[in-house]
C-alpha cells in the first residue's frame, strides 16, 4: 500500500514519517516515533489507554487514522514534564496519593486529567469522575485517582497564584 | 534517654520499613510513560503474528487454504495444526492435566479458538492475511448450559477423548465429564439434613466472568539459532513455571531457555495460563529465525484467554430452629468449557473450593463437583482471588443469607451465632482446612458499629413504610457478608502446579557499602512488590527500603519460584524475603561480634545494628558489617554477604473480613445505586497500609463489577455476544461508589512476620455484600435469591416478578 507523508507536531517536536493512511495514530506514536507511553488496551475507544492531546483535546488515539492528524499538535505523557525534567503536578499526585497500581492506564489517564484540568481548573469530585469516565482503570478503584486530580488541582492553582 | 528514643525513631522512619506508608518506587516510570510493557519491546527483524480464528462454538474444520493469505505482501508464514503435528506441537498440557488444541486439529469447539498463526512483517499485513485464509466448517450443535452437556445424548464434544473413561482426576461418568471431586462426610451430612429442624435450599450460580486486565496478553519469542537459546518476554504471573512448561513441550533445555516477564499491566489471573499465542510465536519464531510478536487484541482476549467462575451451585443448609447451623452440603456443575485449563494445584481440581463452609463453625459438610466440557472458552483461573475461593465464598454467604430468611432471623446474627470463635483457633473445618487464626466477632461487631447496624435497619423499615404508601419507588437493601480467604498456596505437602512444588524464593546480595538487591520467584502486577518487599527487609536487615532493589520476573536471575496469583506472594514469597533476610542477620551478627571482640550472644539486634547487651554505645550497624563482610570476616568464615531461602510454608493464610453494603433500588428502572459500602479487612501484620488500601479499593470495584453488571453471555450457538468493551462491563468513574475502608490486625501464628495477604480478600467478599443487599432489598417482598449479576434489567424483571413495578 502506498505510503503518506505525515507532519506532526509531537511533545513540542516536528517530526515527519511515511505511513500507509490507515495506520491508526496510536501505531504511529508508538512504532515510528517510539512514544511508547500511550497503551492500547481495547482497539474500540472504550478504555482510553491511548488518550493523548490532539489540538487542545483529549483524543483516543487508537480510533483516529494517522491521516486525520497530519498538522495536528499532540501532546503525550511523554511530554508532560517541563523540559527541564521538572514533573507536572499530575505526575507528582498520582504518586503521591497512590493513583496508580499497574501503571498500564496511567499514561492515558493523565493526559486526561490534564486536558479535565485546562477545561475546568477547579472541579468537584463529582466532575472528575465525570472527566474521566472515558478512561478505565482495572486497579484503583478510581478513589485515588480523584484524589490525585483534585490535589493537582490545588497545586496548579497555587502555582498560578504565586505566579500573579 | 529521651534523645535515645528520638534517635531510634529516627532511624525506624529512615527505613522505611513495616507498617509504613512508603510510596511507591515503580510510580516514577510509570507516571513518565516509561514502563516497559511487553507490546512496547520491538526486536531488530521482529515479525508479528495474528491469529485466525473460528467464528464457530462447534463445527469440523473441512478444508484450509493458506495460498490468498501466503500472496499477501509481508507475509512469511500461515502455520496450521498440520504444521505443528510432526512437531507434536498440535496439543499442549494444560495445568489441569489435560491437553488443549494450540491450532484446531479437524474440530473447533469454542468461538475464537485459535486455527490458524499468520506471521507478517507487521500486524497490518498480519491482519490482511488473517482475512484471507480460507477456512470451510461444517457447522454442529453447540452446547453452552453445562446441564445440557450431561445429557445422555448431548454431542460428544472431544473427539480426543473418544472411549477414555477416566482422566487426571478421576473416572468420567458421561462423554463430556470431566472429574468428579467430593471431599467432606456424606453420611454425616446427610445425617444433619435428615434430622434438621430447618433446612434451606438453594440453587446459587455464580456466572461466567472474565478478568480483563487493562493489557491483553501476549508475548515475544525469540530463537537465537546459534546458540540455541530461546528467550520470551511475556504476560506472565508465573515465569519460572513457564519455563519448565516451554521445556517440556518443546525439548529445548531449561538452561537454554529464558523468561523474561517485563512490567504487566494488571492479571488478576488471566495471565497464569499458558496459550496457544506463546507456543506458535516459539514455533514461529523458530521457524523463521528471528522474534516473533504476538498480542491479543480486546475481543481475543474476551473470546480466547482464561475466563473464571461458571459455578452452578445447588446448596443445602441445616439449621436448628434458634440459627444453630448444623449441615451444608453443596452440589457444583463446574463448566470449564472445551479444554480443561483450569490452574488448580494437582490435588485440587475445585480449586479450595472446599473452603464454603466459611467463617462458621459447621459440624458436618459434604462437597461434590462435576467439571464439564461446554463449547466455551477454556480457562476457569482465579480471578481475583484464591483458587474457587470466591465461587465458595460467595455460595455460603448467600446460603446464611437464604436460611437468616428462612428463620426469620437477622442475617447478622446468624452470622454472630454461628462463627468459629477465637478460641477455637486454629480449627479444623469439617472439610479439612486448619484455619491458622481469626477474631470473626471483634471483626464484625466493628463493623456493624461503623455502620450503626441498628440504625440503618430502621431506616429500612422507615423506606418500606414509606413505599408501601406509595411516597417512595425506591427499596432500601443492606448487604452484610463476613468471608474468610484461603490464600498463600501453599504447603509442598499438599499443593503443586504439574508435580512443581508451591514454594517461593528470594535471593539476597548485600553490597559492600550497604545496599542491597533482592530477587523474588514472584512477579507484580500492580501489587507493587518492588516497594514492600524493601519494605519487609529493611526491617529484617536494618537497610532503608531505598537503599534495597527488588527484582522479578527474569528466569535467568531470579530463584525458582511459582509466581504470582492466590494472594501468595506476600504469604509465601514476603516469607521467604523475611526468612532469607534473617540469614543475613545472623551472618552479620557474628561479623559484628568479631568486630566487636565479644561473643555472638552478647548482642542484640538494634533496628539497624548490633549493639552489645549493655552497653549500647558499643554497635556496629549494617553498614559497617557490610563492608565488613568483604574485607573482615572472622577466621574460617567465607566473605560476602548474600542469602537465598526457599520458603515451604507450613499452613495456608486465612485473612478475613466483614463487609457492609448500602443500595437503594429503584423498582421502575431497576437501576442500584451503592450508597455505601464499608470493608473492614484483617490481613494480619500490615506491611503498606497506602498499598492495602489500594488494593482492597481495586477488588471492591471488580466485586461491584462482577456483582452488578459482568456476564460473559453466550447464545444458544455458542456465540459469545459481548467480546468487547463496549458490551462487557467494566465500571468507570461514575458507577463505581466511593469505598470506606478499615482494618483490625490478627497475625498469622505461623507467618514469618504475621502477614496473611490482601489483594483479593475485597473481591471474595465484595460479590457476596452487593449480591446480599440486592437481595435484601426485596427480601420483605418474598424473595430469598436472584441470580447475578444485578445489572439494570435483570433487578426490573426482579421487582416486576414481585409486582413491585409501576406496570405491575
Amino acid at each position: 500500500m502506498s505510503k503518506m507523508h505525515l507532519k506532526l507536531k509531537v511533545n513540542n517536536r516536528d517530526v515527519e514519517t511515511l505511513t500507509e493512511p490507515r495506520t491508526l495514530l496510536i501505531h504511529v506514536l508508538r512504532e515510528q516515533l517510539g512514544l511508547t507511553g500511550p497503551h492500547i488496551g481495547c482497539d474500540t475507544s472504550h478504555c482510553g489507554a491511548c488518550t493523548v492531546d490532539m489540538n487542545g483535546r483529549s483524543v483516543k488515539s487508537c480510533t483516529v487514522l494517522a491521516a486525520q492528524a497530519d498538522g495536528a499538535t499532540l501532546l503525550t505523557i511523554e511530554g508532560m514534564a517541563s523540559p527541564d525534567g521538572t514533573l507536572h503536578a499530575l505526575q507528582e499526585s498520582f504518586r503521591t496519593h497512590h493513583g496508580l497500581q499497574c501503571g498500564f492506564c496511567t499514561p492515558g489517564m493523565i493526559t486526561r486529567a490534564y486536558r479535565l484540568l485546562q477545561e475546568n481548573p477547579n472541579p468537584t469530585e463529582a466532575e472528575i469522575r465525570f472527566g474521566i469516565s472515558g478512561n478505565l482503570c482495572r486497579c484503583t478503584g478510581y478513589q485515588n485517582i480523584v484524589k490525585a486530580i483534585r490535589a493537582a488541582a490545588d497545586t496548579l492553582a497555587s502555582v498560578k497564584e504565586a505566579a500573579e | 534517654m529521651t534523645v535515645d528514643t528520638e534517635t531510634a525513631q529516627a532511624r525506624t522512619q529512615k527505613l522505611e520499613g513495616l507498617g509504613t506508608k512508603r510510596k511507591r518506587v515503580e510510580d516514577a516510570r510509570f507516571t513518565q510513560g516509561k514502563g516497559n510493557y511487553v507490546d512496547d519491546i520491538k526486536l531488530p527483524g521482529m515479525l508479528f503474528g495474528d491469529f485466525v480464528r473460528s467464528p464457530y462454538g462447534h463445527a469440523r474444520i473441512k478444508s484450509i487454504n493458506k495460498d490468498a493469505a501466503l500472496k499477501v505482501p509481508g507475509v512469511k508464514a500461515v502455520l496450521t495444526a498440520a504444521d505443528l503435528k510432526p512437531l507434536k506441537l498440535h496439543y499442549m498440557p494444560t495445568l489441569a492435566g489435560d491437553v488443549q488444541a494450540v491450532l484446531a486439529d479437524e474440530k473447533v469447539l469454542f468461538q475464537g479458538q485459535e486455527v490458524a498463526f499468520v506471521v507478517a512483517e507487521d500486524r497490518y499485513s498480519a491482519a490482511d492475511a488473517v482475512d484471507l485464509v480460507e477456512v470451510e466448517y461444517q457447522e454442529l450443535p453447540a452446547l453452552v448450559d453445562p446441564t445440557k452437556a450431561m445429557a445422555p445424548g448431548a454431542p460428544e464434544l472431544r473427539d480426543d477423548l473418544k472411549g477414555k473413561t477416566s482422566g487426571a482426576h478421576g473416572p468420567r461418568k458421561h462423554h463430556n465429564h470431566i472429574f468428579t471431586w467430593e471431599t467432606g462426610d456424606a453420611a454425616a451430612t446427610d445425617k444433619a439434613l435428615k434430622s434438621a429442624q430447618v433446612v434451606a435450599k438453594e440453587y446459587i450460580v455464580y456466572q461466567r466472568v472474565h478478568p480483563c486486565p487493562l493489557e491483553t496478553c501476549g508475548c515475544v519469542a525469540s530463537m537465537d539459532k546459534i546458540n540455541g537459546h530461546l528467550t520470551v518476554w511475556g504476560t506472565f504471573q508465573a515465569p519460572h513455571a513457564v519455563r519448565t512448561v516451554a521445556s517440556l513441550i518443546s525439548g529445548i533445555p531449561e538452561h537454554k531457555i529464558r523468561i523474561i516477564s517485563p512490567d504487566i499491566g494488571g492479571g488478576f489471573g488471566n495471565k497464569v495460563g499458558v496459550y496457544p499465542g506463546y507456543i506458535c510465536s516459539i514455533v514461529a519464531s523458530i521457524v523463521t529465525g528471528v522474534p516473533v510478536k504476538w498480542i491479543e487484541d480486546r475481543m481475543e482476549n474476551l473470546q480466547a484467554t482464561a475466563f473464571a467462575r461458571d459455578y452452578h451451585m445447588t446448596g443445602e443448609i441445616a439449621a436448628t430452629k434458634d440459627g444453630r447451623i448444623t449441615g451444608l452440603r453443596c452440589h457444583v456443575l463446574a463448566d470449564h468449557g472445551a479444554f480443561d485449563a483450569c490452574a488448580d494445584p494437582t490435588k485440587y481440581p475445585a480449586g479450595f473450593f472446599n473452603i464454603c463452609t466459611g467463617s462458621y463453625d459447621i459440624p458436618a459438610a459434604h462437597v461434590t463437583v462435576d467439571g464439564v466440557y461446554t463449547n466455551k472458552a477454556p480457562g476457569g483461573v482465579a480471578y481475583r482471588c484464591s483458587f474457587r475461593v470466591t465461587e465458595a465464598s460467595y455460595f455460603i454467604e448467600r446460603m446464611v443469607d437464604v436460611l437468616a430468611r428462612k428463620l426469620n432471623m437477622d442475617p447478622a446474627e446468624l452470622r454472630r451465632k454461628n462463627f468459629i470463635r477465637k478460641e477455637q483457633f486454629p480449627y479444623t473445618s469439617a472439610l479439612g482446612w486448619e484455619y491458622d487464626s481469626g477474631d470473626y466477632h471483634t471483626a464484625l461487631d466493628k463493623a456493624l458499629k461503623a455502620v450503626d447496624y441498628p440504625g440503618l435497619r430502621s431506616e429500612q423499615k422507615r423506606n418500606r413504610e414509606a413505599f408501601a404508601r406509595g411516597e417512595t419507588r425506591k427499596l432500601m437493601g443492606i448487604g452484610v457478608s463476613f468471608f474468610t480467604e484461603i490464600v498463600g498456596a501453599g504447603p509442598i505437602k499438599n499443593c503443586d502446579i504439574l508435580g512443581l512444588g508451591m514454594f517461593d524464593s528470594c535471593e539476597i546480595r548485600v553490597h559492600p557499602t550497604g545496599s542491597a538487591i533482592a530477587r523474588l520467584g514472584t512477579i507484580s502486577q500492580g501489587q507493587g512488590h518492588a516497594t514492600t518487599f524493601a519494605q519487609i527487609l529493611a526491617t529484617e536487615i536494618g537497610i532503608p527500603a531505598s537503599n534495597i532493589t527488588v527484582e522479578e520476573g527474569d528466569t535467568d536471575t531470579a530463584p525458582y519460584g511459582l509466581g504470582t496469583y492466590g494472594s501468595r506472594s506476600t504469604p509465601v514469597a514476603g516469607a521467604a524475603t523475611a526468612m532469607a533476610g534473617r540469614k543475613i542477620r545472623a551472618k552479620a551478627q557474628m561479623i559484628a561480634a568479631y568486630l566487636l571482640e565479644v561473643h555472638d550472644d552478647d548482642l542484640e539486634w538494634d533496628i539497624d545494628r548490633f549493639r552489645v547487651k549493655g552497653a549500647p554505645e558499643r554497635f556496629k550497624t549494617m553498614a559497617e558489617i557490610a563492608f565488613s563482610a568483604y574485607n573482615k570476616v572472622p577466621p574460617g568464615m567465607e566473605p560476602g554477604l548474600e542469602a537465598v531461602s526457599y520458603y515451604d510454608p507450613p499452613n495456608m493464610t486465612y485473612p478475613f473480613g466483614a463487609y457492609v453494603c448500602v443500595v437503594d433500588v429503584d423498582v421502575d428502572t431497576g437501576i442500584t445505586e451503592v450508597r455505601r459500602f464499608y470493608a473492614l479487612d484483617d490481613c494480619g501484620t500490615r506491611i503498606n497500609p497506602m498499598i492495602i488500601e489500594g488494593q482492597v479499593h481495586g477488588g471492591l470495584t471488580e466485586a461491584l463489577a462482577i456483582a452488578m453488571g459482568q456476564e460473559m453471555a453466550y447464545d444458544e450457538l455458542g456465540n459469545l455476544k459481548n467480546a468487547s468493551l463496549l458490551d462487557f462491563f467494566l465500571p468507570t468513574a461514575v458507577e463505581t461508589p466511593a469505598w470506606e475502608t478499615d482494618y483490625t490486625t490478627t497475625p498469622s501464628p505461623h507467618h514469618p512476620i504475621g502477614a496473611k495477604g490482601v489483594g483479593e480478600s475485597p473481591n471474595v467478599g465484595g460479590v457476596s455484600a452487593f449480591s446480599n443487599a440486592v437481595n435484601d432489598a426485596f427480601a420483605h417482598a418474598g424473595l430469598t435469591h436472584t441470580q447475578m449479576p444485578h445489572d439494570h434489567w435483570r433487578v426490573w424483571k426482579t421487582a416486576e416478578r414481585l409486582k413491585l413495578t409501576a406496570a405491575a
